[in-house]
């Protein structure tokens, strides 16, 4: 059992980070003229919507929001025990969008490499941003996030994780270590 | 040459013997049975704590030999006899070429003498080639060495054929053996039509296919006065048919497969191929039909139905699969359960394997009177052992019993008062 | 819950969870075969053989579909009848493909437990797409799916089944999908094609098509395949249909809401009125559109399952 060792963010701590994030992204693309959000599944999705909600009270207008399983595009079928597989929901087209990928953390890199795949088979959006609550270091492939709550290094028994209530409102994120 | 068999048990049904005794045996013929036999002989064999009895008649295998020597012949097939504790059997005529004809009756004959391990009484066919349309020259097979004629697992469909065959054997005091089954009845059935099948997917074979058979085969017989043996009984209506047939006097005898008695359908589970043969392994009730016949004495004979096939002939789609499974080294512990199950005395067991079955087909063999052929075999009741495939001595290993905890086995077996086999 | 098999061999093994998981693994599929561009990389680099002993167009369609859009490397192998008439057995055909390194094979044969035979002899994974008159997986799953879509549920519905029950490998595996799932089934046609101790499996026998069908939410029509049968089943396919078909009439006997299946192909006139075929409670194209996502989501489990078995 892996045991929480350190709160990384309190409850204000996510909403600011959050915040700031919904800002940044913002002002980075001039306002929510052809902005989409794609959250990962889970945790990334539900960051997602905390984010659009953020968005549509500063600027008064809600970006389309979708979610995406990558579950198909993993380079590790096989090794994983679980083969449970989301469904993928986006209601726009994605060709010509700003599509800015949501996840809760970043770690290896790999999920939002299947991720890049996962979004590029449905179209071809204008570009790609990579929105992540917590960077933890250890990248495995040259990716890059646009917007970061927090940077933490880790080690790699570590974990991060992030606690959602019963809305899958975002609590807090904690370091576990094994 | 004198032996002297001492300490045994002698269970000897047609001479009515159980008891601790001594048989001596001069020159392969049974000198005398008696308590405490005081005499030189060469050679003393210790059966204490044995049963001596004389050696199983088995009056129904396939030798498969002349022309399908790649799944039994005769010498591999007798040597599993004489490890069955069988010391006579009788063979079917489907070989290649098809045992019509005094060559291949004198083939069988002759080299069962020369190289094998048991006496062979070979079945010719009813009709020749086992085609169904001509008789066969049953007057010469019988001067030949044949007991009985038999189309086998292709019955005679052509009615008046049957008839004749009937009366042509009686003329030679010969039986007519038959594979009861209404083919057309059967279609492209693979197994037991029952819950079984329903559920494997497999298409069934009604027991009224059998029934209608046996039915057909007892009319003629009764009609004709000729006289019917009945292969493997393995339905229920088959027993009663027979049962009511015997007691109006027609001249009809049948025998039981260890199999039939032993397992139901559900040996086929898995599309076990072991356990497809014809007739096929019926379902509980037909089991108990046929148990209940070998007790009130109905059945007259247990016999292996002994149908060796080679692995590639098994290791197939459950519906393409050889019909039939290896029985002479299962034969006697299988037969020996009827007796812990309180079904059988030893006694009416012994006689099931030894005389009457001699006496269905005029075997002049199965008991140790004074005179006989010493023609014998020890058995230890309370042997245990495994049934498998290395311990067989046939050529093929189709067994639906491969892995079975076995009780008792044949010991030594002694054919003309020569031991054949021992363990 | 995770589910790894190894094979896909029949329902009669699955509990209801698997096939729950199964058919929410194929509901995330679906989305897939609605896309401009109907390819995921899931199972690049598999590959992935349909031995069809049997001629199938729509079953080996589908499952060659299914692969492809996960990447894999769908290759068809149509074999004679059976190994008697090849000369070769099933084992060595199969060891010979086997020895090229496929990762699944997907086989149809003629023979009731080809496909258990086939899985006690080999490494790779076996998905049964029908053996003999057996079982059926894929289509049992899609059509629990099919009807999922449309009552939402599949518990405390009755479904009825009619045609030729005894030749059918469609029923045995519907009988135990249905009832892992909580329907009630009923079987239906002419004696001759229902085979005996059917209702063991868990069905109830009717010998009358309009009672079979009365209060029912669901009907699946078997096809009648006479030449293949044997003729000695029914009188004529004439008669057949004017005891054992579905038409407008009939089909008012069912709830309102019933909707009607067939597992293909339809012979339009003899098990089933051109009206209702083509009438607005038919949901075939449905059930063969479901068929892609449902073998999908069997490909993809059995990838994953078997490489854990390696590891």
């Amino acid at each position: 059992m892996a045991e929480k060792i350190l709160e990384i963010l309190d409850l204000d701590g996510v909403n600011r980070a959050l915040t700031r994030i919904a800002h940044e992204i913002l002002e980075k693309n001039q306002g929510v003229d052809d902005l989409l959000l794609i959250g990962i599944r889970t945790g990334g999705a539900y960051l997602a919507t905390q984010l659009q909600k953020r968005i549509s009270e500063i600027e008064g207008t809600e970006p389309p929001l979708g979610i995406i399983d990558v579950t198909m595009y993993r380079d590790d079928l096989g090794s994983r025990r679980d083969l449970m597989i989301g469904q993928t929901e986006i209601h726009v087209p994605v060709t010509g969008k700003k599509v800015v990928l949501v996840d809760d953390v970043l770690y290896t890199g790999r999920t939002i490499r299947a991720a890049l795949e996962a979004v590029i088979a449905l179209g071809r959006p204008e570009n790609i941003q990579l929105a992540i609550l917590l960077d933890r270091g250890h990248r495995e492939l040259p990716i890059r996030p646009d917007y970061i709550g927090r940077n933490i290094p880790t080690a790699k028994n570590e974990q991060i994780k992030v606690d959602f209530d019963a809305q899958n409102i975002p609590q807090a994120v904690h370091l576990l270590r094994n | 040459m004198k032996t002297l068999i001492k300490n045994g048990r002698v269970i000897d049904p047609a001479n009515k013997i159980d008891a601790a005794c001594d048989v001596l045996i001069e020159d392969g013929v049974i000198q005398e049975v008696a308590t405490n036999i005081s005499v030189t002989a060469d050679e003393i064999i210790d059966a204490t704590g044995l049963l001596v009895a004389p050696g199983l008649v088995d009056i129904h295998t396939h030798m498969r030999d002349p022309g399908f020597e790649y799944k039994e012949d005769i010498i591999s097939g007798t040597r599993a006899a004489a490890a069955g504790g069988v010391t006579s059997l009788t063979c079917m005529p489907n070989t290649n070429p098809v045992n019509d004809s005094c060559a291949v009756t004198q083939y069988i004959i002759n080299k069962a003498k020369q190289q094998g391990s048991a006496n062979i009484y070979p079945i010719a066919s009813i009709s020749k080639g086992m085609k169904g349309e001509i008789l066969a020259e049953m007057g010469d097979l019988k001067e030949a060495g044949c007991v009985g004629f038999s189309d086998d697992g292709i019955p005679v469909t052509h009615g008046e054929l049957l008839r004749r065959a009937f009366e042509y054997a009686d003329t030679f005091s010969m039986p007519i053996v038959t594979h009861s089954e209404d083919l057309s009845i059967t279609g492209s059935g693979c197994m037991h039509e029952g819950d079984v099948a329903t559920e494997l997917g497999l298409q069934g074979i009604p027991w009224v296919a059998e029934d209608a058979g046996t039915a057909r085969e007892i009319m003629l017989a009764e009609f004709t006065g000729g006289r019917l043996h009945v292969c493997h009984v393995s339905t229920k209506g088959s027993v009663d048919l027979i049962r009511h047939a015997k007691a109006r006097g027609v001249r009809v005898s049948c025998e039981a497969t260890p199999h039939h008695f032993t397992l139901t359908d559900e040996a086929v589970r898995g599309y076990n191929t072991n356990a497809k043969m014809s007739p096929p392994l019926r379902s509980q009730d037909h089991v108990d039909a046929v148990r209940a016949g070998l007790a009130d004495g109905t059945i007259d004979a247990i016999a292996t139905d002994h149908a060796p096939h080679h692995y590639d002939e098994k290791n197939v789609e459950f519906p393409v699969a050889m019909n039939g499974i290896v029985g002479l080294e299962s034969l006697l512990p299988l037969s020996l359960r009827l007796v812990a199950d309180g079904l059988l005395g030893l006694n009416s067991l012994i006689s099931l394997l030894t005389v009457q079955p001699a006496t269905i087909m005029g075997i002049d063999r199965g008991t140790l009177s004074v005179g006989a052929v010493a023609d014998i075999v020890l058995i230890d009741l309370e042997r245990e052992w495994t049934y498998t495939a290395e311990s067989l001595h046939s050529k093929s290993k189709n067994s639906p019993f491969l892995g079975w905890e076995m009780k008792g086995a044949a010991v030594k077996t002694l054919l003309a008062g020569k031991v054949v086999f021992e363990r | 819950m995770s589910f790894n098999p190894k094979h896909i061999l029949g329902i009669k093994n699955l509990t209801a969870d698997e096939i729950n998981f199964i058919l929410t693994t194929a509901e995330s599929f679906k989305e897939i075969n609605t896309r401009q561009i109907k390819k995921v990389p899931t199972l690049r680099g598999k590959t992935v053989i349909n031995l069809f002993y049997e001629a199938s167009t729509r079953t080996r369609t589908s499952f060659e579909i299914a692969g492809k859009r996960l990447s894999a490397d769908t290759i068809n192998i149509t074999a004679a009848s059976s190994s008697v008439v090849k000369g070769e057995s099933l084992e060595d055909t199969a060891r010979n493909i086997e020895a090229m390194r496929p990762d699944i094979i997907v086989m149809r044969h003629s023979a009731s437990g080809a496909c258990d035979y086939l899985a006690q002899r080999l490494h790779c994974s076996v998905i049964n797409a029908g053996d003999g008159t057996h079982e059926h997986p894929s289509q049992a799953l899609l059509d629990a799916f099919t009807i999922r879509q449309h009552k939402g549920h599949l518990k405390g519905l009755t479904v009825t089944i009619a045609g030729d029950v005894a030749h059918s490998r469609v029923v045995r595996s519907n009988i135990y999908c249905l009832n892992k799932l909580g329907a009630k089934v009923r079987v239906t046609g002419p004696r001759t094609m229902l085979p005996v101790g059917i209702e063991k499996l868990g069905c109830e026998v009717y010998y009358n098509l309009d009672e079979a069908i009365t209060d029912a939410d669901c009907i699946m029509m078997l096809r009648i395949q006479h030449e293949r049968q044997g003729k000695t089943l029914i009188p004529s396919l004439r008669e057949y249909s004017r005891f054992f078909a579905l038409n407008e009439d009939n089909l008012k006997l069912a709830k309102k809401d019933a909707i009607v299946m067939h597992p293909g192909p339809v012979n339009r006139g003899v098990e089933l009125s051109s009206s209702v075929a083509d009438g607005p409670q038919n949901v075939i194209l449905d059930q063969v559109e479901n068929g892609v996502a449902i073998r999908m989501a069997l490909l993809y489990l059995v990838a994953g399952g078997e490489k854990l078995q390696v590891n």
